[in-house]
């Protein structure tokens, strides 16, 4: 069984205390951090673990660290990203919820890399319990040294704040965080100039997402190259998936990238297999915005080959046959599950979110949602298949943010891949009122590709 | 059914209210107290149940600000109530995640037992219910918060969502 770097304490009695989770270890890599490290040799080994940002885009955090902006007398900020807001995730909640003191930990060791003396956690607002349990967390740490002035007579200062937000989840982009940090409406900016460059109240500042910067604490504490020894390729270390819908076992898993998708689906160690004896139809691998793959190509790619947890294997094929790894929200559909009304459910859900600002994304949202409902109650027409994909493209590439991109995947993909569902949809509208179309084919074993010679 | 109007009633922030506020405007650096806006609307929503016309008034006069900056976040951020609620307002998540595991059906269960459509709030005043996006707890759905402690429901099913009803109903009177 691998090992847990994030969760190996979480199930610890009281390890939501200062008190257990020093016990625990806990704290260790702000010690040697302060004490024996450079902020740049911190930077350094972060580098070195080849650690990709977990909250979706996957970009190398110690590379997005190194673009920070050092301008002489000028505060630098480093910004928690904690708006767990993408449809299938809530990994950040249960490690908030139950471990708070490891991002704790790692927000200390992070903002002395990045030289900030103030840094934020922006949390979603609905999650006042995990605001709270922050809250407490951090007092906890401010009164047993760890921050506050000279941190372990360092000479280090840190103050941290808990922010809620309040409801949006166009917050979760980075530059929109900001917006909302700084008291306004979450509209994305237009990069550049990026926030390592001017974030927050114009200064140099960095975003990072819970698990990022909770997967630095293992990075300092066993050195950058351990932790790059864990995975795949360019997927290293640990990755926390949130599972839900119809697998049997809901929750939130540590795996180590490069895991086989089946065993994650069907071990009893993690999902368990399909809830109620049924079979798998489809899956959304990486929270709601990434492309949906029908069973048979979530499991192995076009070339037959397995496909693996990891952000290469599961991006195998493109658009054309792939998927993304996204934030982990892993989401799987059982046979009686309807993807037309799922598409018109997700679709509702970026047209609700969308900030307005862009013209594309704001309108395109709203017809997207308008045709799929019709589709789903029985209206739709056959010529709203070549529609949805028009408006789709349209908004793809044209938005100032990838809340657009996010809006449009899911659409263009569920049609690409289960457009006999949508047409039956629309040819047999009453009795698609009345029952679902089933599993149908999607998990036949795929056709072995002819290749040309 | 109640019908509720917002109101233009005045408000006063008692000085408890105002010393949080002033806590957390010194979280952030001189004048940058326009970030204090979020975390004080919530505050605001929490003592009077939903935040008015005055009320946001008052805070972009306490915040050094104009008042239709106040305006714009308000109406932004989906956990504001522009008018008055019931008192314990059901939040369900209404997103795919939590409808393949039964939230539509709990939301008609809810819209049932209740009496009112969503948004509406109930004859005593006690309730009201609505549909919200994704909450983030999808491997425990369906799931419905509780504002403004946010407390959180999950795995709902009719009988779970009746005995909370039930006990709401009891600690209300």
């Amino acid at each position: 069984m691998a090992r847990k770097l994030l969760l190996e304490h979480i199930k610890v009695e009281g390890i939501n205390t200062f008190d257990v989770y020093r016990k625990k270890g806990g704290y260790a890599s702000v010690e040697k951090a302060l004490k024996t490290m450079t902020p740049d040799a911190v930077v350094d080994e972060v580098k070195k673990s080849g650690l990709r940002g977990r909250g979706g885009a996957g970009f190398p955090t110690g590379m997005k660290w190194s673009f920070l902006a050092k301008p002489e007398g000028v505060a630098r900020y480093l910004v928690c990203n904690a708006d767990e807001s993408e449809p299938g995730t809530f990994k950040d909640r249960y490690l908030m919820n139950y471990i708070p003191h490891l991002l704790i930990e790692g927000m200390i060791v992070s903002s002395f890399a990045l030289g900030a003396k103030t840094s934020y956690i922006y949390v979603r607002g609905e999650m006042m319990p995990q605001i709270r349990i922050l809250e407490k967390a951090i007092a906890e740490a401010k009164n047993a040294g760890f921050l506050g002035k000279n941190i372990l007579g360092s000479g280090y200062d840190l103050e941290l704040y808990v922010q809620p937000g309040a409801g949006a989840y166009i917050c979760g982009e980075e530059t929109a965080l900001l917006e909302s940090l700084e008291g306004k409406r979450g509209n994305p900016r237009i990069k550049p100039p990026f926030p390592a460059i001017a974030g927050l109240w114009g200064c140099p500042t960095v975003v990072n997402n819970v698990e990022s910067i909770a997967a630095v604490v293992p990075i300092i504490n066993e050195g950058g190259e351990e932790y790059a020894k864990i995975g795949v390729g360019r997927s290293t270390g640990t990755k926390l998936i949130s599972a839900g819908g119809n697998v049997k076992n809901p929750g939130v898993y540590e795996i180590d990238l490069g895991l086989p998708v089946e065993e994650f689906l069907y071990s009893d160690e993690f999902c368990g297999g399909i809830a109620n004896g049924k079979r798998l139809k489809a899956v959304v691998a990486g929270g709601s915005s990434v492309p949906i793959l029908p069973a048979n190509l979530f499991l192995k790619t076009i070339n037959n080959e397995p496909r693996l947890m990891s952000y290469e294997s599961l991006a195998d094929g493109g658009f054309v046959s792939g998927t993304m790894l996204g934030s982990g929200g892993f989401i799987a559909f059982d046979e009686d599950q309807c993807i037309v009304r799922n598409t018109w459910n997700f679709t509702r859900f970026y047209h609700h979110e969308s900030c307005g600002q862009c013209s594309p994304c704001r309108e395109g949202t709203g017809w997207m949602e308008k045709v799929l409902h019709r589709m789903e109650y029985g209206h739709g027409k056959l010529s709203d298949l070549d529609l949805l994909v028009d408006v789709s493209k349209k908004i793809e590439g044209n938005t100032i943010c990838p809340l657009g991109d996010a809006a449009a995947w899911p659409v263009a993909s569920a049609i690409r891949h289960f457009r006999d569902e949508f047409e039956w949809h629309v040819t047999n509208a009453s009795e698609a009122v009345t029952r679902n179309y089933g599993l149908a084919h999607y998990a036949d074993p795929l056709q072995k590709l002819e290749t040309a010679g | 059914m109640l019908k509720v109007e917002e109101t233009y009633a005045p408000v006063e922030f008692s000085a408890a209210l105002v010393s949080k506020f002033d806590e957390i405007v010194s979280r952030y650096p001189q004048g940058k107290q326009k970030s204090a806006l979020l975390p004080i609307l919530h505050l605001v929503q929490a003592e009077f149940g939903w935040v008015s016309v005055p009320a946001m008034d008052k805070v972009a006069e306490y915040l050094d600000l104009k008042d239709i900056e106040v305006y714009e976040v308000a109406t932004f951020y989906s956990m504001y109530f522009l008018r008055p609620q019931g008192k314990y307002m059901l939040e369900v998540c209404r997103t795919g995640p939590c409808c393949l595991v039964g939230a539509e059906k709990i939301m008609d269960h809810i819209e049932e037992k209740l009496g009112v459509k969503e948004g509406e709030v109930t004859a005593d005043g006690i309730f009201s219910w609505r549909g919200v996006e994704c909450l983030a707890a999808c491997g425990y759905g369906p799931v419905l918060q509780i504002g403004p402690e946010y407390t959180f429901y999950e795995n709902l099913t009719n009988e779970s969502v009746d005995k909370l009803i039930a006990d709401l109903r009891t600690k209300a009177k």
